[in-house]
C-alpha cells in the first residue's frame, strides 16, 4: 500500500485490475496439467474427458455464474457441436482443428437464434425453454438417422492427423494435449472477455437488470452476445468429444449431461472461470471411484452430493478458493484491511 | 378419429391429475420442484408391489398409492423442501434434480430396471363400442375419476376454507401469518397433497404411461410443459394445457409419428415467446 491515501476511482481501478491479473494458482494448475502428459501417461483418456467437461463447464460458467442465467439444456450446443465436427469429417474434410472450428461456429449461430428465447420471462420460462431446445435437437438427431445414425450413433468418424502432423494414438497422448491446449486458449480468451469492461457489465446485468440498464448498459445486446460466445464454447467441446472418441451417441444431447455439467458447475462454484475446470476434475474422479464401487447405481450418490451441497450451500463450499495465495478474493480482503488501517 | 379424441382426453386427465400438484408446487408455492416425477413413480410403484407381491385389489391400491405418496411428500417437505422455499431458483433446480436422481437409482436397485406390469380387474379391460366410437372402459374410468377429482380440487380451492387460507398464504405470505393462519402448515398440507396426487396419477398411468426407473425425467418435460404452458396461477389453466397436450399428443403419435415430439416442444417453446407467463396467465399476476 502507498503512503498517501488513494482516492476511490484509482482504489477501484486497482481492484479492477487486480482481478484480471494472472495468479499463482493458475498458473500452477496449467502447469499440473501439462505435467500429466508424462506423470500419468496410463490416464490420458480420462484426462482428456475431464479437459472437455470442463470446458464445456467453463461455457456454461459464462451465462450461468457472468450472466445469470439458468439453463438446464446447455447441452444442445454441446451435442449439435459433436454432431457437426463428427458429420463434417466423416462427409467433408477429416481434419480435427477445422472442424472445430466448424462445429464452434455452427454452435454458436445456433446460440445466437436460441438467444432471443432466454431474453423473456423469469427463471421458470428460461429453464423450460432451454430445456425444450434441447429436448428438440435430441429428437432431431433421433429421427434424422440417414444424417446423424439415429440412436446408433454416428459411426465412421476417421479423424486424419492435427493440422496433419500429429497423430491421435492410441494411448490418447496427442488427444489429450490437442484438447488441452484447446481448452487452455479458450480459457485465457474467456479470462479476457471477463475482465473486460464488457465483462464488468454484464456482472452488473445480473445483480440488478433495472440498474443496470439505468446506468446506459443495455442487457439485451449483452446478453445474446454472451450466450453466443458460451454456445460456440460448447460446441467447441463437444466437437472435441467426437473428434477424441471418433464418435458420437445421441447420449451427447441427454438431460443427464445438461444436469452434469450443472453439477460440475456448482461443486466448482460460479462466477470465477476455473470453477468448471475444478469442478471437472473433482466431478469426474468421484464418478470414476463410484462407479468402480457401485457399477449400475453411482446416480444415487450424485444425487445425494447435489442436494448436500444444496443444504449446505454452494457459497460456503466454494469459499476455499478465497485461502489461495493470491487469489482475487484473498487479495481483495487484504486490501481492504489495509485501507481501513490507513483510515 | 372420435376414438383418437377420446384416447386423448383420458391421456390428458391423466396429464392433469399427474401435473396438478407441480402446478401447486411451481405456481402457487413458487418452488421449481423438477421432482415431482419421483412422487408418481413411488405411486406407481406401490401399486405395483401391492398388486402384485400381495396381490391386493387394484381399487386398494389407488387410495394407499395416494395416502403413501403424501406421507412421503410432507416428510420431505419438513425435513427438506421447507429449507429451500427462500432459495435461488438454482438452488431448487439442484435440489430437485439430485432428489430425481436418487429416487431412480434406489428404484432401480430395490425393483430393479425392467418396465413394470400391471394386470387390471376384469371389468377395466377392453373396449365396448359406443355409437361407432371405440371407448376403452381404463380410459372412461380414468376420464370420470380424473373429472370427478378435478371439480372436488377446484371447489377445494375456492370454496373451502383451507383453500383461502391456502390463496391468502400464497398471496401474501407475511399478511396471513398476521391474521393468524399458520402457513408452515398450509403449505405443508398442500404440498402433501400435491404430491399424493401424483402418487394417484402415477398409480393410475402404470397401465397407460408404462412403468420404469426412467419415469421421473421421460415425463418431466409433459409435467412442465402442462404448467408453464398452463399458466401457474389456477387449476383451469393447466387443465386446459392438459387436455391440449394429451389430444396433441395422441393424435400426433397416431397420425404423424415421425414429428410427434416436434410439434408439442415447437408449441411449447412458441407458447412461453409469446407468453412467457402462460396461456391463462392472471392479469398482475406472479
Amino acid at each position: 500500500m502507498s503512503d498517501k491515501p488513494l482516492s476511490a476511482s484509482e482504489t477501484a481501478i486497482g481492484l479492477l485490475k487486480r482481478a484480471g491479473r494472472w495468479q499463482i494458482w493458475e498458473i500452477a494448475l496449467w502447469l499440473i496439467a501439462i505435467a500429466m502428459i508424462f506423470v500419468l501417461p496410463s490416464k490420458m483418456l480420462i484426462l482428456t474427458e475431464i479437459t472437455i467437461l470442463g470446458l464445456f463447464a467453463v461455457s456454461l460458467d459464462l451465462i450461468l455464474g457472468y450472466a445469470g442465467i439458468v439453463s438446464l439444456g446447455h447441452t444442445a450446443f454441446f451435442g449439435l457441436g459433436a454432431y457437426v465436427a463428427g458429420i463434417f469429417a466423416r462427409d467433408y474434410f477429416s481434419e480435427p482443428v477445422t472442424g472445430l472450428l466448424v462445429a464452434g461456429v455452427v454452435s454458436g449461430l445456433f446460440g445466437f437464434a436460441t438467444s432471443f428465447l432466454v431474453l423473456r420471462g423469469s427463471d421458470l420460462t428460461r429453464l423450460m425453454t432451454t430445456f425444450g431446445v434441447a429436448m428438440l435437437l435430441a429428437e432431431l438427431a433421433n429421427q434424422a438417422a440417414w444424417l446423424t445414425g439415429g440412436a446408433d450413433g454416428l459411426s465412421g468418424v476417421t479423424i486424419t492427423p492435427i493440422l496433419g502432423l500429429f497423430e491421435f494414438d492410441l494411448w490418447g497422448r496427442n488427444g489429450y494435449i490437442y484438447a488441452l491446449v484447446v481448452l487452455m486458449v479458450l480459457t485465457f480468451i474467456a479470462r479476457r472477455i471477463v475482465n473486460s469492461p464488457y465483462g464488468l457489465s454484464l456482472k452488473a446485468i445480473k445483480r440488478n437488470p433495472v440498474r443496470a440498464a439505468m446506468l446506459g448498459i443495455s442487457p439485451t445486446r449483452r446478453i445474446v452476445a454472451v450466450y453466443t460466445i458460451a454456445a460456440a464454447y460448447a460446441g467447441i467441446a463437444g466437437a472435441l468429444l467426437a473428434q477424441t472418441t471418433s464418435f458420437v451417441s445421441p447420449d451427447v444431447l441427454a438431460f443427464h449431461r445438461s444436469a452434469d455439467v450443472l453439477l460440475v458447475l456448482v461443486i466448482g462454484g460460479t462466477g470465477y472461470l476455473y470453477g468448471g475446470i475444478f469442478g471437472a476434475i473433482i466431478f469426474t474422479v468421484l464418478r470414476d471411484w463410484l462407479s468402480v464401487i457401485t457399477p449400475q447405481y453411482w446416480m444415487f450418490w450424485i444425487g445425494l452430493i447435489l442436494i448436500i451441497i444444496v443444504m449446505v450451500g454452494p457459497e460456503r463450499i466454494t469459499r476455499w478458493q478465497a485461502f489461495l495465495p493470491g487469489s482475487a478474493r484473498a487479495e481483495r480482503l487484504k486490501a481492504r484491511k489495509a485501507a481501513e488501517d490507513v483510515r | 378419429m372420435l376414438t383418437i379424441l377420446f384416447d386423448g382426453i383420458a391421456y390428458g386427465m391423466l396429464l392433469f391429475v399427474l401435473a396438478c400438484g407441480l402446478s401447486i408446487t411451481l405456481g402457487l408455492m413458487n418452488f421449481v420442484n423438477l421432482a415431482h416425477g419421483a412422487f408418481a413413480m413411488a405411486g406407481g410403484y406401490i401399486t405395483v408391489i401391492m398388486m402384485n407381491r400381495y396381490g391386493l385389489s387394484f381399487y386398494w391400491c389407488l387410495p394407499a398409492a395416494f395416502l403413501v405418496t403424501a406421507l412421503i411428500g410432507v416428510l420431505l417437505e419438513r425435513t427438506l423442501y421447507r429449507r429451500l422455499y427462500k432459495s435461488s431458483h438454482l438452488d431448487q433446480v439442484l435440489f430437485s434434480i439430485g432428489l430425481v436422481f436418487m429416487s431412480i437409482a434406489a428404484v432401480d436397485y430395490f425393483m430393479g430396471g425392467q418396465q413394470q406390469l400391471i394386470s387390471l380387474p376384469p371389468e377395466l379391460r377392453g373396449r365396448f363400442d359406443f355409437f361407432g366410437v371405440g371407448i376403452g372402459r381404463y380410459r372412461l374410468f380414468i376420464i370420470v375419476l380424473c373429472a370427478a377429482l378435478t371439480i372436488a380440487l377446484q371447489l377445494a380451492l375456492t370454496r373451502t376454507r383451507f383453500g383461502s387460507q391456502l390463496r391468502a398464504a400464497v398471496d401474501d405470505g407475511r399478511v396471513a401469518r398476521g391474521l393468524g393462519i399458520n402457513v408452515s402448515v398450509v403449505f405443508a398440507l398442500t404440498f402433501a397433497l400435491g404430491s399424493g396426487l401424483a402418487g394417484l396419477g402415477g398409480a393410475l398411468g402404470t397401465e397407460i404411461l408404462g412403468l420404469d426407473p426412467n419415469f421421473p425425467l421421460k415425463f418431466l418435460i409433459y409435467f412442465m410443459i402442462v404448467v408453464t404452458v398452463g399458466g401457474t396461477s389456477s387449476i383451469t389453466g393447466p387443465f386446459v394445457a392438459a387436455l391440449l397436450l394429451g389430444i396433441a399428443d395422441v393424435a400426433g403419435k397416431y397420425y404423424v409419428p415421425q414429428a410427434g415430439a416436434f410439434i408439442i416442444y415447437g408449441v411449447m417453446i412458441l407458447v412461453l415467446i409469446l407468453r412467457p407467463h402462460g396461456l391463462f396467465a392472471r392479469e398482475g399476476g406472479r
